[in-house]
Order: C-alpha cells, then structure tokens, then sequence
C-alpha cells in the first residue's frame, strides 16, 4: 500500500488478496483516499466518483492524480456505483 | 432484470428448524420443500407437485418414512425427489420427479444452492463457524422483512444509522461521527468496513452483558460475503486495550453479529440474525438479555426498511439519491450484487447479452 499524507495514519488491511481496493477516511478531514489494487491513489469529496475512479482501472491509474473536489453527485439511485 | 443474483449459496434455515416433518420456505421465488431424513440428513427439493403443483409442504400433504405424499392425488415422492407412485396405475411417468436442490448443513445453517447444480461448490459457502462452537454461546433468530434484500445490505454495510435508529440500544454518538475504511476484494466477493472507536461510550447493549461502563473501546469490523453472509466482528474493551501481537485479546468481550440475508422475493427477504459471543458462556440472563435486545434491534430495522420498500416501490425508475462518505462501503456491495446478478442472468439465459456493469 502507498503511503498517506504525513502524520495520518493507515488502517491496518484486512483483506489479503492480490487485487483489494481501500479507501480510506482521511482522519480529520471529510476526504476519502482511494487506493487501487495497482498502486495508484487519488482523493475524493465523495465515495460516487471515488468508485468510478477505481473501477475504471486502468484507465487513469498511472500516477496518484490531483485532488479534484466537486460537490456532491446526485444521480438516479439505479445508476450508483 | 432480477436483483437477485443465481448460482449462489443462499441461507435457506437454520438446522434446528428441519426435523423428520415438512418444511417449505421460498429462496429466491422459488419454494422449496425440507425435511430430515431417517439418516439425519437435510433433503431439498421443488415444493410443488408435479401434477397440479399442490404445495407439497402443505396439510393434507404428509411425511411417510422418508416419502412425501402430496395431499391432494397421493404423488409420492422419494428424498431424491423422484416419484415413486402415482393414483390409479402402476407406470409412473418417467419425468415425474421434484427437482432436486444442493444443500449443505454447515455452521448451524441450512445453505441452498440456487442456481445450475452443476456449478454447486460447497467449498465456495462462507464461514460462520462461532454459531456451533463451544467456545461461544449463540442466541438467533429469523424475522420476515418486507423489503427487497438490497436495503437490509445497505442498511448493514453502513452503522452510522445505529445512533439514529438504535439509540439506547446498541446507537451511541460516537458510531456516526467516526471515520470508517473499507476493503473490497472483487475476486473473493468480499466488503471489509472498519470503524474503531477508541474511547466511546459503552450502549446499554454491551454495557449490561459485559459489565463495562461509561467510556470504552469499540471496534466495528464489518465483513460482508456477498451475496448472503454477514458478519459484524464487535470487539468491546476497556479505553486503552488493544489486542496482543500474537493475537490474543484477554481483555475485550468479543461478539460475532451475523446475518444470513436470503432473498425470498424480489420484494421481500429472510432477515436470519444470531448473536455469538465468547463470555458469559453459561450465563442464561445474558443469553436472554442479548437475544431481546438483539430482536428489538433487528424489528427497528425492519420496521424502517417496510416503510422504505413501499416508497421505494411507489417511486418512479430512476430516482434520485445522494451518497456521502458512510456509504462507502455500501455502494461497493451493491455494485458487487449488480455483478453477480448479471452473472447469473447470462448463466440462466446465455443468449441475453451481459450488462455493462463493472
């Protein structure tokens, strides 16, 4: 797993397989960090967009990307994640 | 397309509800007839008769030896399914037979296979095995829920609502306001939700059953094998105690929440719940505290997700919702069951192309 921002700490993982997404609470902000299977992270406003990143693996996944904040995504509740 | 995913283990009972009489419960739409054979087996198979599909776990329907007899014509059907007698002539029509489920007793559970038998991997079935270990004394239960299956999983994925619709149960502030991380193993089917409270007050929940008070450790670990087992792993300890590096964790009381959650419509689920916990092992008025409080607990549930279903039902396709950082773990589950739904749908139809779902 990649490292967090300095002084954050990771929650332990849990899960051991060869290809495991994690997302974590950035502790004391209401940010989330995904980090894919392959390496690649990126942090997120809101877990919608969060899972679209990830599970477009491969595409955009070569290197950590900027935080991008949006508000929150309303969306047909048939089209989530 | 149906929500409900084929070629899956489903929680259809517990074992202690088949004995040597009929037993018919629907899994996924489809009735299905059990009862224990002479040899102690659970058998499973289609709960219609294959004449005018009386059901065959309904009076006048009858038990003889290891044979049911159907109530309405006299069918009558050996444990494998096939029948063996018909009224009225001595040639039974060679495709008379109940079609036979895979079934397999296994941690106070009665799994079946629903879905091509072929495909039946008893290997593939989730763990629960605190529910028959001498280790840890089980109190559980069944409630009818009258809501499609995916609102019980999102509801259990995220334990946020605990403060809000448990309060002064096993709801406290600090269940809310807590960070979660989450893990999904595509492969193995798997959601791992996190939440560790380090210094939160103890719910009259754990508070009466471990004899803790006023501030502790509650850690939450929620491990979610779709589509049909649950398991809240609830460590509750005094501030400050963490479990040794080997593993060891003689100063916390640990209770294993599981939850079988069974399709038994599109629209309507079997909310199987059992409380397994590893103190008070003898000590029946914590059994009975747990179990009351427990059912209590699932019957909020309940009775919140009733009211969601029939608005949800009223709602016209599409509508609107909004995700925030709780739902993590959630959405990840519904995207889960979405897959293994569309999976199933093209085993059952090869011919129906595959939906786009990641």
């Amino acid at each position: 797993m990649t490292g967090g921002p300095p002084g954050v700490p990771e929650a332990p993982p849990m899960l051991t397989g060869s290809r495991v997404y994690r997302i974590h609470w950035v502790l004391g902000t209401d940010r989330l960090r995904a980090v894919c299977h392959c390496g690649a992270e990126r942090t997120f406003d809101e877990p919608v967009e969060l899972w679209e990143w990830l599970l477009a693996h491969p595409d955009g996944h070569t290197a950590a990307g900027p935080p991008t904040p949006r508000p929150p995504v309303r969306e047909p509740a048939t089209a989530s994640a | 397309m149906s929500a409900i995913a084929r070629n899956q283990w489903y929680v259809a009972a517990y074992g202690s509800e088949i004995g040597h009489e009929l037993f018919g419960r629907t899994v996924c739409s489809e009735p299905i007839l059990f009862w224990r054979t002479a040899a102690g087996g659970v058998t499973a198979v289609a709960d219609r008769c294959v004449h005018r599909r009386f059901p065959l776990s309904q009076a006048p329907s009858r038990l003889v030896d290891d044979q049911v007899v159907c109530g309405y014509h006299g069918f009558t059907y050996g444990s494998d399914g096939k029948c063996v007698a018909v009224p009225g002539q001595t040639r039974v029509p060679r495709t008379a037979r109940l079609t036979p489920y895979p079934v397999v007793e296994q941690d106070s559970f009665v799994w079946v296979w629903i879905g091509d038998p072929a495909l039946a991997d008893a290997s593939r079935i989730p763990r629960a095995p605190w529910l028959d270990s001498p280790d840890y004394t089980t109190v559980c239960g069944m409630e009818p829920l009258a809501a499609r299956f995916s609102l019980l999983v999102d509801n259990l994925l995220d334990l946020s609502h605990e403060t809000y619709l448990h309060g002064g149960y096993i709801g406290t502030p600090e269940v809310a306001s807590t960070p979660i991380s989450t893990e999904v193993d595509d492969e193995a089917g798997i959601v791992y939700v996190s939440r560790h409270m380090d210094d939160a007050q103890c719910p009259p929940f754990y508070e009466r059953s471990t004899g803790l008070s006023g501030r502790i450790a509650r850690w939450q670990d929620i491990e979610y094998t779709a589509p049909c087992l649950y398991t809240l792993h609830s460590r509750i300890a005094p501030v400050g105690s963490v479990p040794n590096p080997d593993g060891t964790d003689p100063d916390a009381f640990h209770v294993e929440v599981v939850y079988a959650i069974t399709p038994e419509t599109e629209h309507s689920t079997h909310d199987f719940w059992a409380v397994a916990r590893d103190f008070a092992l003898d000590d029946d008025g914590v059994s009975r505290f747990l179990a009351e409080q427990n059912r209590t607990v699932v019957l909020q549930d309940v009775e919140a997700l009733d009211v969601l279903e029939r608005v949800i039902a009223s709602e016209p396709e599409g509508y609107q919702e909004l995700s925030i950082n709780i739902d993590t773990g959630g959405l990840a589950a519904r995207r889960m069951l979405k897959r293994l739904a569309a999976q199933g749908a093209v085993a059952q139809h090869p011919a129906a192309q595959e939906p786009a779902v990641r």
